[in-house]
C-alpha cells in the first residue's frame, strides 16, 4: 500500500476536494456571499464613508431577502421536476391583493383569501402541467397573463385596502431590534423543506421524477400526483411571499412582486439546482437569495439602473447554467 | 416487393387521402378563420374593406412573431425571447427614424433586420455551443433583451416617417389590398418557400424530427440550428420594424405579449412543439385566427383587460388540445 506514489494521491485528494465542492456547491456560493459582502463594504465605505457590514444592516439584508426567499422556495420545487413557474410573481401579487382586500373582514379570512388565490393558481398550473402535459413554460406564462389580466381589472376597482396587523407585523417588524420576523418564518419554512426534501417519500419523490420521468413512472410513481402537488405548493409559496411583501409595504400594486419572477429563476439557478431537474436543494437556493438580495445592495449603491438589472441577472441565469453543466458533466 | 407495391396501391388509390393527412391541420385552420368572417360582419357596421385591412394590420407583427417562433420549434427548439428582441428593434427604429427621410429609414431597416439576425442566430451559437436548452438560453435572453430596449428608450416615444409607416397601414395602389397582407406572404414565398424545398429547410425539418438520425444522415446538427435562429431573427427583425410602422411610436414593452402569444398561434398553426412537424403557412392562419378573435371580443363591448383573460385561456386550451391530438396521433 505504501507503494502508491505520493502524486498520485494527491491527485486523488484533488478530485476528492473537487467532487466534494461539486456536490456542495454551497460552500463555494457562502464564499461568493462573503465577498460580495465585503466588496458591498468598501463601496459603501467609498461612497457613502460608512461600513455596510453593520448588524443594523445585516438585519436589513434578512428583512429583504424574506419574500425572495419563499417565492425561491416555490421555484426551487418545480425546478426539482424539471419545470420552471413563470407565474410566480402575479400569483404573489394577487395573492397580496387578496389578503388586503378580505383583511377588513378579520385577520384569518384575509389570510386564507390570500393563500387560496396561490392555491388555485397552482392547482390550475398543476392540472396542465400534470394532467394534460401542456410545457410548463407555456402553461405558467399563460397563467401569468390570465391573473395579470383579472388582477388589472379587480385592482382597478375601488375599495378598502386593510392588510391585516399579523401580516404587517410578520412583513416589516424586527424583534429585539435585529431579528426580522419574517426570518424566523422563513427559517421555519426553510428547516421543513430541507429536511422534508430529504427524509420524507414525497421529497425522494420530486428528485427521482425531476431526474428520470420514465423510470420514476417504471418505479411505480404516480407522476402527475407529484407533479399537480408540486405546483400547488409552488403556488402556495408564492402566496406566502406577496403577504410577507405586502406586510412589508403596507400597500398592494400591480408591480409588487414583478421583479421576483427574474429572481427567483436566478437565485435558484445560482445555489446550484440544475434547470434540468433532479438535482439540487433549497439549503443552495437560500444562499443564492442573499447573494441576490446583496448583489441588489450594491447595484443600488452604484446607481445602476433598471434596465441593467434586467441584463446582469438574464446573463448570470445563462452563464451559471451553462458553468454548472459543464461542471457536473451532465451533458 | 410488397411494401413498396402497397404504399404505390396507396398513393393511387386517394392521394386527396395522403394530401389531407399532410395538410389536414392547415386546411382546417384555415377554414376556422373564414367560419369567423361571418360572425365578425354580423358585429362590425364598418366599412368591409376598412375593417379587413385593419386585421391585416393588428395581425401583422404576430404573424412575423409566429413564423419566427415556427422556424425555430421546427428546427427542435424554442425561442421564449422573440418578443424582446422585437420591443428592442422598435425601440432602437423608433428612435433613430424620427428624424429620417423615408429612403434613410429603409436602408436603416435593412440594417436593424441584419442586426436582429445576428442576435439571434448569437442566441443559437450560445444554446449549441454550451449545449444548455434552449428554454434556459431564450429565458435569459428575454430579460437581456428587455433590459437593452429599456436602455435605448426608457418610456415610449419616437416615431418613423409617415411614408414608412404608410408602408404597414396603406393598400396595394387602389386594389384594396392591405401592404400588411403582401408583406407577410411576400416573406412567406420569398424566404420560407424556397428554403422549404432546398438543402437548409429540409435539413431544419430533419434536425426537429430526430436529431440523432439527421446526424447519422450527415447533416451538420449545430450549423442548422444556428440557422434556423438565423432565419428566426429575419422574421423577428420584420416583426419589430412593423411595430414601429403600425404603431408609429416606440415602446420598450411593446414586445411583451408576442412570445406567447407566437407560441400559441404556432401550436394552433399545426407545428408541433416537439419539433419536425408542420409548416408556416398555417401558422399565418392561426396567428390571423388570434387577432380576429381579439377583435371580436372588442367589438361585443368586452373589458381589453377581460379579452387579454380569455385570450390567455383560449391559448392553454389551445395547447392542451393541440398537445392532446398530437399525441393521440403519433401514437
Amino acid at each position: 500500500m505504501s507503494a502508491v506514489p505520493e502524486a498520485v494521491g494527491r491527485e486523488t485528494r484533488l478530485r476528492s476536494a473537487q467532487r466534494f465542492l461539486v456536490d456542495n456547491p454551497v460552500v463555494v456560493l457562502i464564499g461568493v456571499l462573503v465577498l460580495l459582502f465585503v466588496l458591498t463594504d468598501v463601496v459603501n465605505r467609498n461612497e457613502a464613508g460608512e461600513p455596510f457590514v453593520t448588524w443594523n444592516q445585516l438585519s436589513t439584508t434578512f428583512l429583504v431577502a424574506a419574500p425572495l426567499g419563499m417565492i425561491a422556495a416555490g421555484q426551487t420545487l418545480v425546478m426539482l421536476t424539471g419545470g420552471v413557474d413563470l407565474s410566480v410573481a402575479f400569483t404573489a401579487t394577487a395573492a397580496a391583493f387578496a389578503t388586503s382586500w378580505q383583511g377588513g373582514n378579520g385577520t384569518a379570512q384575509g389570510i386564507l383569501a390570500g393563500l387560496a388565490v396561490g392555491l388555485g393558481i397552482g392547482l390550475g398550473n398543476g392540472i396542465g402541467v400534470g394532467i394534460f402535459r401542456v410545457n410548463p413554460l407555456i402553461m405558467t406564462l399563460g397563467t401569468s397573463s390570465v391573473t395579470f389580466g383579472l388582477l388589472s381589472i379587480y385592482a382597478g376597482r375601488s375599495f378598502e385596502k386593510v392588510v391585516p396587523g399579523l401580516v404587517s407585523t410578520l412583513g416589516s417588524d424586527r424583534f429585539f431590534d435585529y431579528l426580522p420576523a419574517n426570518l424566523i418564518f422563513w427559517g421555519v419554512v426553510a428547516a421543513l423543506l430541507i429536511l422534508g426534501l430529504r427524509y420524507t417519500g414525497y421529497g425522494r419523490m420530486l428528485y427521482a421524477v425531476g431526474d428520470n420521468e420514465a423510470a420514476a413512472r417504471l418505479a411505480g410513481v404516480r407522476v402527475w400526483h407529484v407533479l399537480v402537488l408540486v405546483y400547488v405548493l409552488c403556488g402556495l409559496f408564492s402566496a406566502f411571499g406577496g403577504l410577507l411583501l405586502v406586510g412589508f409595504t403596507n400597500n398592494p400594486d400591480l408591480g409588487l412582486a414583478t421583479p421576483y419572477l427574474l429572481q427567483s429563476v436566478a437565485a435558484v439557478v445560482i445555489g446550484g439546482t440544475s434547470i434540468f431537474g433532479g438535482w439540487g436543494s433549497y439549503s443552495g437556493t437560500i444562499v443564492g437569495v442573499l447573494i441576490l438580495t446583496v448583489l441588489g445592495s450594491l447595484l443600488t449603491l452604484l446607481d445602476a439602473e433598471e434596465w441593467q438589472r434586467q441584463v446582469i441577472y438574464g446573463s448570470i441565469i445563462i452563464v451559471l447554467t451553462a458553468i454548472y453543466a459543464r461542471v457536473s458533466g451532465s451533458e | 416487393m410488397a411494401a413498396p407495391a402497397a404504399a404505390l396501391e396507396f398513393r393511387g388509390a386517394a392521394p386527396w387521402r395522403r394530401a389531407l393527412r399532410l395538410h389536414g391541420w392547415t386546411i382546417a385552420v384555415w377554414l376556422v378563420l373564414l367560419a369567423m368572417v361571418p360572425y365578425w360582419r354580423s358585429l362590425s357596421e364598418g366599412d368591409f374593406k376598412f375593417d379587413v385591412r385593419s386585421l391585416a394590420i393588428d395581425g401583422l407583427p404576430l404573424c412575423f412573431a409566429a413564423m419566427a417562433q415556427a422556424v425555430v420549434v421546427i428546427s427542435g427548439g424554442i425561442d421564449l425571447s422573440i418578443g424582446s428582441l422585437m420591443g428592442v428593434i422598435n425601440v432602437l427604429s423608433a428612435r433613430e427614424m424620427v428624424d429620417m427621410s423615408f429612403r434613410q429609414a429603409l436602408a436603416f431597416s435593412l440594417l436593424l433586420i441584419v442586426l436582429t439576425m445576428l442576435a439571434s442566430g448569437f442566441t443559437g451559437l450560445v444554446i449549441t455551443l454550451t449545449r444548455i436548452p434552449d428554454i434556459v438560453v431564450t429565458l435569459g435572453m428575454l430579460f437581456v433583451w428587455l433590459g437593452v430596449a429599456l436602455w435605448i428608450m426608457e418610456i415610449p416615444g419616437g416615431g418613423v416617417p409617415l411614408d414608412f409607416s404608410n408602408l404597414a397601414l396603406g393598400d396595394v395602389g387602389s386594389s384594396g389590398i392591405p401592404n400588411a397582407t403582401v408583406a407577410v406572404f411576400a416573406a412567406l414565398v420569398l424566404v420560407w418557400v424556397p428554403l422549404r424545398w432546398l438543402r437548409p429547410g429540409l435539413a431544419i425539418y430533419a434536425v426537429g424530427s430526430n436529431r440523432n438520425s439527421a446526424y447519422l444522415s450527415g447533416i451538420g446538427v449545430s450549423r442548422t440550428r444556428v440557422g434556423a435562429y438565423l432565419l428566426a431573427g429575419l422574421f423577428t427583425g420584420l416583426g419589430g420594424l412593423s411595430l414601429s410602422a403600425s404603431s408609429a411610436i416606440g415602446d420598450p414593452n411593446s414586445g411583451a405579449t408576442y412570445t406567447l402569444n407566437s407560441v400559441a398561434a404556432v401550436v394552433l398553426g399545426g407545428v408541433s412543439l416537439l419539433g419536425g412537424v408542420g409548416g408556416l403557412f398555417g401558422v399565418i392562419a392561426a396567428a390571423y385566427v388570434l387577432t380576429l378573435s381579439k377583435i371580436i371580443l372588442l367589438l361585443r363591448g368586452t373589458d381589453p383587460n377581460y379579452a387579454n383573460v380569455y385570450q390567455g385561456a383560449l391559448i392553454i386550451l389551445v395547447v392542451i388540445l393541440g398537445g392532446l391530438l398530437t399525441r393521440k396521433t403519433r401514437s
